[in-house]
Formats: structure tokens, C-alpha cells, sequence
């Protein structure tokens, strides 16, 4: 009876003193969830969701502080895939945070700029090239739409512009089978 | 002789339609009054235009500048004026416009100087690079740039050069026409590309029913050694790169993958013939030859100057009157033109005239019934009805693990199926939704990163800020230390902080303390205005405002009681 007990708690210390050493070896660094959390949004880093960036609002989310529906960018198609995630249900766009707009760039009426680096400043991706005093222009490749440039610039010189579909961009439509109305005499 | 062909899987043999157009020879189409050269003809980036309206150009004179490697350049079709550089609509199933340099010609056919090269004695790099600035691509519909194939791979060097004369699809016959009447140049353009790639042997591949084409072929590289001309059977898509490759070579290459890994590459009949004359001759590619056939009064094939309106081609072969559409390609794998008036490119090989009664529109699409069929006609060994289920679904994950990417949208699916599904069709919505959701997902990467980037630049500033700071306190403080203590005693604090100011340190004293004096000395300097012409009851106010002021200063003065 004693050897038994002895025996079961053995092998208890020795198990446990592998999981404990198991626990440090292989901890993971960071929250794996807040990373594919962050991998479906869009990376526009623009704010509406009511946090500073994609990151801090997946963090928001894995943590059940913030709802999945509040990122215009990502649209339905992000939500659904943060619901299939998370395994929640599937919620329309909160409209307080915005609506879904297709894809745009900021453009700067390069005229009317005075170089006063405020958009620069605002700029979440370093999009913006410009130095005090001299005319801006924005990198339209890395620009994410964020919007975020538009309200500090003083002059209204930034307007934003839709990406227009482009030989390269364009892409084959779903298949749809047109239905034809027949005429009867 | 090769002593055994490979087979690939699959294919389908339908209804050749080859002899309507090659009755007739090659033909010179009439220049247009208008030619629309588009910018964009070869895979990789977008010319720049190097001509602006009103420019006067000359035949083969370079319009459109490569941009970096991994395109081709743009040449003028003929001598005349440039009337602009504008968009306009491509033949592209988009339907969407891109630049184009409009030309009106002068008739003259004015070629700019051309400087013939012996290939012999140049290096396979300078021969690259004359192909990439005389704009010669692949001419067997897919446009991608010849110097880029001809690059060696990690292979080492092309071994084996194959070259594509198969012409699968029915009703065209450009490939046909060329090797039967300028055999003698493909060979000497095939001599070019051999000696580029050092390669062993050359293989062209015919199918057995152009006899006229292997003969004549033959007769022409008699001479070359390791040369030969292999009729392949005629099975559609015999003429599909990586199918040829496979019946000539054995070998097998994977999506993604260039032939050159391989030590084998394949090059179109059109492509040697355009090499030869960009070398040989000093002609950039300026015109290819076009099969104009279908339901049309007489078929045949012509020698088009790139950028000529399809539409004026059309008046040389008079459609008939039931033409419902116009397929630019072959019935396989072309795609219906939105709109006629568009310009031909260097990937237009043919322009079929359809009716319903010569090319009938599929009829309904019905559910699919798992026979099988395509799986069997598929010459990529796919399982085309689990792609379209993917597909259709728009599973593109599975897609892609089911190998979509390997299909080439031969359409042999499509025209087995018994239910009429339009299989290509969701093959390319998956491909090009796939491609489009990976470039999304490397533009957000990117701005993540540049984003984190960000940040830490402004969290290192920070922090830079702040030591700065701390540095010039301490200076500021080490200064005070060394000497040049200033009366603290002199100007005690006034405020309410007052009270936390005996656990201060010295130093810091001496600071508040030198800063109050700055405030006083400023003070001081100050002279009061407006103290001419007073009334007597001012100046008593002034004076009993004084006394207040200067009784606040004495209460002040006394040390202040530690707080208990």
C-alpha cells in the first residue's frame, strides 16, 4: 500500500518536473492568436476601429475587449474570416466605425501644398514624402487609404483617390450563367 | 531519328479546321490610316513612352523603353507621325484601356538604320540584350519576353532546344503557313537561339498533319546538325509548352518552374523566325503574321503590322453577314473581343470570325455528374470536376492543394463535359482571385512592417529625446556644482509647492533658485506705465495697491511651516 503511493507520487513529481521544464523550453513568445488575428485584418492602420492600428485591435479582440465588426477596410469578407476564427457569430459592420469603401489611395494637389509636414506626421506607413517647406507627394504604392492624412492637412490639398482596375489588377468575374427572357408571339 | 515519342495524358482531337485558311499564302494586310501600338505587349512591366505627339518616327524606331529586365521594348510598325500617347482599349478580356502611341503612317515604310549582327561572333549576353531591345517575345500567344527564357537557369545551360511547331488548336494556321514558306529563316533564327543557349540538340516538334511544314522544315535544316524535325500525333494540346516538352523530352515541369531548370527550353516557330530577323537583319519585331479565318468569305493568313485595327484587318477577309463574334485566338482557349475597332498585339495569332451555326455557344449549364470525363481529357492530370467543386465554392486553399496552378486552360474539360460547364472559366476566376488575394496579403505585410517600423522610430526618438534632455541637466547642473552657485538664499519660492522643496537636493535649489532670480531680474527691468498726469485719488490707489503688493512680498519671505 505504501510502496504504491510512493510509486504514484513518484511518477507525479517526475511528470510534473517534465511539463514544468516542457512550460519553459518551449513558451510560446506572444499570443499566437493575436497574431492570425492580425493576419486577416487589413493592415490600413487607420483607426476606425477605435484602436491605434491593426495590431492594438486584434489584441483588443483576442482579449474579447472589442467586437469583430468594427474594421471598414477588412468589410464583410474580414469579418467573416475573424468569425471563422474566433468561432463567432457572423455581425454586420458596426456603422459607427465607418463603411466599406473600395480600395483608394490618398493623392496631394502638389499646387496647393505648403509643406507644412503634418501629413507626414500622420501617415501610419511612412507613405508621405516631404520636408518642411517643400511640396509633398504621396508613395501611392504603399499608401493603405487610411484616410488618417486628410484631416490635419491645413490647406485641404489631399483628396483620396479609388484605385483604378488596371490590366495587371483585373481580375476574372465568378462565372454567372446569363438567363435570357424568351419571347412568346 | 529519336526512337520513341513520350505521350502526355489526356487531350482531345477536335474538328481541325486547318485547311479553309492555308489555301491561300501569306499575305501583306495594307497599312492602316491609324495604327494604335499599345506599350504593354510582353509579360512584366509597362514601357515607358519614349515619343510624344507630333514626333516624326521612323520604321522600327524604339517608341517604348523596357522597363528594367523584365520586359520588352516597343517599336514603331511604320514610318509616320505620332499623333499622341493615349489610352485605349486592349484586346484583353478585360475590356480595359492602357497607353497607346497612336501613329498616323506616311506610307514611306521608312526604316531606321538597320544594323545586321553576326551572331558567331557576339556573346550570348549582348544577343540577350539586342532581343530584349528589339522587342522579340514569344510569339505563341503567351508574350513572354525570349531574352528571359534564354537566361541560363541553375541547370547551368539548355541542353535540349525545342522548338514549337505544333499548332494545335484548330482553325489556326500562322505557324503552318510560316514554316512552309520561310522555313530557310526560322532555321537561321533557331541557329541564333542554339548558339545563345549552347545547346546540344534541337528538336522540332510538328504535329503529322502539316506535311507541307515537315517537309519543308526538313529540306531547310538538312545541313544543321543535331537538328531534327519530329512529327508529334495530332492530339490538342500537343502544342501546349509543357506537353511538347513532355512528347519530345520525357520530362515533366512543374508549376512555376522555368524549362531552363531542366536544361530544356521551348521556343515558338514565330519567335525563331522574329529572332532572326531581329539579328540577322537589324528588324526589330514590327509585324507578325495572323491567321484571319471562320465564318469569313476568304480565309487566310497575313503579315499584320502590330497595332493594326482588328476591324480593318476584318474588310480584307469580308465576314459574313450571320458573324455573331470575334474570338481572338483559337476556339480553345481565345477569348471573345468586347469590341473590333481594338489594336492587334504581338499575342494575337488568330482572329476567328464565329457564328452560331460554325462555333455554337455552349448550350446551359447543367449540374455536374461526376462522369469523369474531364479527369480523362485532362492533359495536365488534374481532376478538373474537384477543381471546379473548389472552385465554385471558392475553396481556393483546396484548389490550390488539388493543383490549379498546373492547369494551362487548355479547355479539353470544357469541351468534354456533358453538362456544359464552363470549367475554364472558374478555373481563371480561382487563379486570378488567388492572385489577387496574394498581393493583398503582401501589401498588408508590408504595411505591417512599415507600420512596426514606425513606431519604433518614434519610440527610439523618444528615448533619444529624453536622454538628450537628461544630458543637458546634468550639464547644466554640473556647471552650477563647479562654481558659479547663485545666491539661493536671496529669492525664496513663493509658491504653494513650496513645501516639498527642503527635500530637494541641493543642486536643484540652486537651479529654482537661479531661475527665480532670472524671473526677478526680468521683473524688475520692467518700468510701470502710465504713471504721468495721474489724478491724486489714482495715485493713492497706485500707492495703497503698493504697500498691499509689497506686505504679500514680506508674508512671503518667512519660511515656510512644515506641514505637519
Amino acid at each position: 500500500m505504501l510502496t504504491a503511493l510512493f510509486v504514484m507520487a513518484g511518477i507525479a513529481v517526475v511528470l510534473g518536473a517534465m511539463l514544468g521544464f516542457a512550460s519553459v523550453r518551449f513558451k510560446v513568445k506572444g499570443d499566437p492568436l493575436v497574431d492570425k488575428i492580425d493576419a486577416i485584418l487589413p493592415q490600413t492602420q487607420c483607426g476606425q476601429c477605435g484602436f491605434p492600428g491593426c495590431k492594438p485591435y486584434a489584441q483588443a479582440i483576442a482579449k474579447g475587449e472589442a467586437e469583430i465588426n468594427q474594421c471598414p477596410p477588412g468589410g464583410e469578407e474580414g469579418i467573416r474570416k475573424l468569425a471563422d476564427l474566433l468561432g463567432k457569430e457572423f455581425k454586420p459592420l458596426s456603422a459607427e466605425h465607418g463603411t466599406e469603401k473600395p480600395k483608394q489611395v490618398a493623392f496631394i494637389d502638389e499646387a496647393a501644398c505648403i509643406g507644412c509636414t503634418l501629413c507626414t506626421q500622420a501617415c501610419p506607413v511612412d507613405a508621405i514624402v516631404g520636408a518642411a517647406k517643400q511640396m509633398h507627394t504621396i508613395v501611392a504604392p504603399l499608401c493603405t487609404g487610411c484616410e488618417l492624412c486628410v484631416p490635419p492637412c491645413p490647406v485641404d490639398c489631399i483628396a483620396m483617390v479609388p484605385v483604378p482596375e488596371t490590366v495587371e489588377t483585373w481580375k476574372w468575374k465568378y462565372p454567372v450563367i446569363p438567363i435570357k427572357v424568351k419571347e412568346t408571339a | 531519328m529519336l526512337a520513341t515519342l513520350f505521350k502526355f495524358k489526356g487531350g482531345v482531337k477536335p474538328a481541325s479546321h486547318k485547311d479553309e485558311s492555308t489555301l491561300a499564302p501569306i499575305a501583306r494586310a495594307p497599312l492602316p490610316p491609324r495604327l494604335v501600338v499599345p506599350l504593354r505587349q510582353s509579360a512584366g512591366g509597362t514601357p515607358q513612352p519614349l515619343v510624344t505627339a507630333g514626333q516624326k518616327v521612323f520604321k522600327g524606331e524604339r517608341i517604348g523603353a523596357p522597363e528594367g529586365n523584365f520586359s520588352a521594348a516597343i517599336h514603331a510598325p511604320t514610318s509616320g507621325i505620332v499623333l499622341g500617347v493615349e489610352s485605349h482599349m486592349l484586346p484583353h478580356p478585360s475590356g480595359l484601356s492602357a497607353p497607346c502611341v497612336v501613329i498616323e503612317p506616311d506610307g514611306e515604310e521608312r526604316w531606321i538604320e538597320r544594323v545586321p549582327v553576326n551572331y558567331a561572333t557576339e556573346s550570348p549576353d549582348a544577343l540577350r540584350d539586342l532581343l530584349r531591345d528589339s522587342g522579340v517575345v514569344g510569339l505563341g500567344g503567351a508574350t513572354f519576353p525570349s531574352h528571359l527564357k534564354l537566361k541560363p537557369g541553375t541547370a547551368g545551360r539548355i541542353g535540349t532546344l525545342i522548338v514549337n511547331g505544333a499548332e494545335c488548336e484548330p482553325w489556326i494556321t500562322c505557324d503552318d503557313l510560316l514554316m512552309r514558306e520561310r522555313a530557310g529563316e526560322i532555321v537561321h533564327g533557331i541557329a541564333i537561339l542554339r548558339h545563345i543557349a549552347s545547346a546540344d540538340r534541337v528538336l522540332i516538334g510538328i504535329e503529322d498533319n502539316k506535311p507541307q511544314a515537315i517537309a519543308a522544315m526538313r529540306a531547310a535544316s538538312a545541313q544543321a546538325t543535331g537538328v531534327e524535325v519530329v512529327p508529334v500525333p495530332t492530339r490538342y494540346p500537343a502544342g501546349g509548352e509543357k506537353q511538347l516538352i513532355r512528347v519530345l523530352t520525357g520530362i515533366e515541369i512543374p508549376y512555376g518552374r522555368f524549362g531552363t531548370e531542366f536544361g530544356v527550353q521551348c521556343f515558338n516557330v514565330g519567335t525563331a523566325w522574329s529572332v532572326h530577323r531581329a539579328i540577322e537583319k537589324g528588324e526589330p519585331l514590327v509585324s507578325r503574321i495572323v491567321t484571319l479565318t471562320g465564318n469569313v468569305e476568304r480565309p487566310g493568313n497575313f503579315e499584320v503590322s502590330i497595332g493594326t485595327p482588328i476591324d480593318e484587318l476584318l474588310k480584307l477577309v469580308a465576314p459574313r453577314a450571320d458573324t455573331d463574334r470575334y474570338i481572338m485566338g483559337g476556339p480553345m482557349m481565345g477569348f471573345t473581343l468586347p469590341r473590333t475597332d481594338l489594336p492587334l498585339t504581338k499575342a494575337a495569332n488568330c482572329i476567328l470570325a464565329a457564328s452560331p451555326a460554325l462555333i455554337p455557344h455552349p448550350g446551359p449549364e447543367m449540374p455536374c455528374i461526376r462522369c469523369g470525363a474531364c479527369t480523362r481529357a485532362c492533359p495536365a492530370e488534374l481532376q478538373p470536376h474537384e477543381l471546379y467543386w473548389f472552385a465554385r465554392a471558392k475553396n481556393f486553399g483546396k484548389a490550390q492543394e488539388y493543383g490549379i496552378f498546373d492547369c494551362i486552360e487548355c479547355g479539353c474539360c470544357a469541351y468534354v463535359c456533358p453538362s456544359n460547364i464552363r470549367l475554364v472559366d472558374y478555373y481563371r476566376f480561382a487563379k486570378s482571385s488567388m492572385r489577387t488575394l496574394e498581393r493583398e496579403k503582401a501589401a498588408a505585410d508590408a504595411a505591417r512592417e512599415r507600420f512596426e517600423f514606425r513606431n519604433q522610430r518614434e519610440e527610439r526618438e523618444k528615448t533619444e529625446k529624453a536622454a538628450r534632455l537628461a544630458a543637458k541637466t546634468a550639464a547644466s547642473r554640473q556647471a552650477i556644482a563647479d562654481g558659479e552657485k547663485p545666491a539661493a538664499a536671496q529669492a525664496p519660492p513663493v509658491t504653494d509647492s513650496a513645501p516639498a522643496l527642503p527635500q530637494l537636493d541641493e543642486t536643484k535649489r540652486a537651479l529654482i533658485a537661479a531661475a527665480f532670480a532670472r524671473t526677478q531680474a526680468q521683473k524688475d527691468s520692467v518700468q510701470p506705465k502710465n504713471t504721468d498726469n495721474l489724478t491724486p485719488e489714482k495715485q493713492a490707489e497706485i500707492r495703497e495697491i503698493e504697500a498691499r503688493r509689497a506686505q504679500v512680498r514680506e508674508m512671503a519671505k518667512t519660511p515656510p511651516e512644515e506641514p505637519v
